[in-house]
């Protein structure tokens, strides 16, 4: 099959009950993504799914033929860090950072979804002015940290926040 | 293990007659569960996500009919005006990975009694819309779920739709769990008023078998309001109503113990949501925002 990962269409041949965590870390060489429960638990595998964040170990990757994911790896521009990158490097937004990839693309899902309107759990009827540290952690609350990072996550998500 | 991928609803359709073992799949967060866990080996899969039928909802003749496919995070997006109760229950599913894939139509495949759709479905008297190569049925919310996690589809059948008339007045949904999200729910309770037809709904989860409606209690409280003049007055619900209220949603449970919560606390949890549910939507009607 052919997959389509950070912009390039890359040839695989996948047993159909591969994951698409599994394709990308065992077939594609892309072990940014982690497994770190591998049933939705934890968010360490969370992907960019036509723009739409993903536990890429709860999708086939058989299903995701034309799509377009994206993933850690293809976070970074030719000119450097991505911005959700560089805050987590400057406000200590991880400890052992394996929950890092996912948390950060957890985020850039969050901040377009938040972009678009969409409301959480948190907001009520009236949409607040930014992004509260209630609603960044109802809205992060897919991805979780051993370390308990969870402090320098949210100082680096209003950071971003902040400057969008 | 065979991978079925059809594109239209007429080969799906064909698909699972010609195999009515396959599984289907959708969000895939239930059976992807099952499957990394190696405790389902399915013979074979039938991805149903590439089927515009299931994953678009539209309106036909005053109710909308909402694809079995359509994720939390649309109808959230989508239809938080016409169907607040659903929305609120979808807000509350998993985390928003889960929300981005999980749908409707898997809660219902599912069939657990924890489900979060099913006690906004029971209260907005939703029915759930089955087809086979042999034609369309349609049944209706509280005769769907017929045990732990056993449904009405035949093997030949796919949940297609869940068709509803959005309730003319408020409604209400509140879970009680150990974590703010991804909490698999230790009670959880829905309601709809329908001052339309003078009725009210209710949809309780995980205490009981199944999800279930609390019968007696939506008869109680409309034959009290009814009895009080309160539909017409939108004056104040007495407070000893919304008690004996909760108390009656609390008696429709039949809880066991687990690891998530006694038997005991889920009811008690269960009477006290009922409470304040019904307070909540009350006052909505009476300031008329849910009308
Ligand atoms: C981390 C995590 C947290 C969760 N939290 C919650 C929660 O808070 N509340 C909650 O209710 N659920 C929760 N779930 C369970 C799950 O997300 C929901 O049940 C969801 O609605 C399933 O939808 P899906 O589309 O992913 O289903 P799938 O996994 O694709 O399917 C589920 C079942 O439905 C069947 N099915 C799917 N589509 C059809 C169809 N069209 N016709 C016939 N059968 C069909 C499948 O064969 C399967 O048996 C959670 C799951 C995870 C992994
Ligand atoms: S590895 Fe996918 S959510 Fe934990
Ligand atoms: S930084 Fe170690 S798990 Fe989050």
């Amino acid at each position: 099959m052919q997959l389509s990962v950070n912009g390039q269409s890359r040839d695989l041949e996948l047993d159909n009950r591969t994951t698409l965590l599994d394709a990308l870390r065992e077939h594609l060489g892309l072990i940014g993504s982690k497994k770190g429960c591998d049933h939705g638990q934890c968010g360490a595998c969370t992907v960019l799914l036509d723009g739409r964040r993903t536990n890429a170990c709860l999708v086939l990757a058989v299903t995701c033929a034309g799509r377009e994911v994206a993933t850690i790896e293809g976070l970074a521009g030719p000119d450097g860090l991505h911005p959700v990158q560089q805050a987590f490097v400057e406000h200590d937004g991880f400890q052992c950072g394996y929950c890092t990839p996912g948390q950060i693309m957890s985020a850039v899902g969050m901040l377009e979804e938040f972009e678009r309107g969409w409301p959480s759990a948190v907001t009520g009827e009236v949409q607040p002015a930014g992004l509260t540290a209630p609603e960044i952690r109802e809205r992060m609350s897919g991805n979780l940290c051993r370390c308990g990072a969870y402090v320098g996550i949210l100082a680096a998500l209003t950071d971003v926040a902040s400057r969008s | 293990m065979d991978f079925l991928q059809p594109s239209t609803m007429a080969e799906a359709l064909a698909a699972k007659a010609e195999h009515p073992g396959a599984v289907p799949i959708a969000g895939g967060t239930d059976v992807m569960v099952e499957m990394n866990f190696d405790k389902h080996r399915p013979p074979a899969l039938l991805d149903v996500t590439r089927v515009s039928e299931l994953t678009e909802w539209g309106m036909d003749d005053g109710r909308v009919r909402l694809g079995a496919g359509v994720s939390y995070t649309r109808i959230i997006d989508e239809l938080g005006d016409r169907l607040p109760g659903l929305a609120m229950a979808s807000r509350t599913v998993g985390s928003p990975q889960i929300r981005n894939r999980g749908t409707v139509g898997g809660n219902l495949g599912a069939a657990s009694p924890a489900g979060d759709a099913h006690p906004a479905l029971l209260a907005a008297d939703a029915e759930i819309e089955l087809q086979s190569t042999a034609g369309t049925r349609v049944v209706k919310a509280h005769e769907f779920y017929l045990g732990v996690k056993r449904n009405a589809a035949r093997r030949d059948e796919l949940i297609t739709a869940i068709v509803l008339t959005p309730p003319s007045g408020p409604q209400q949904f509140c879970k009680i769990g150990t974590r703010n999200a991804m909490v698999i729910s230790v009670a959880a309770f829905g309601l709809a008023l329908h001052p339309d037809r003078r009725v009210v709904r209710t949809g309780i989860g995980s205490v009981a078998p199944t999800p279930r409606r609390a019968y007696a209690a939506e008869e109680f409280l409309a034959a009290e309001l009814e009895s009080a003049g309160l539909w017409e007055s939108r004056a104040e619900l007495p407070t000893a109503l919304a008690r004996e209220f909760g108390e009656k949603v609390k008696a429709a449970g039949a809880p066991i113990d687990d690891v998530r919560g006694t038997a005991a606390y889920r009811l008690h949890s269960l009477a006290v949501m009922a409470r304040r549910a019904v307070t909540w939507a009350w006052t909505d009607y009476r300031t008329a925002r849910g009308t």
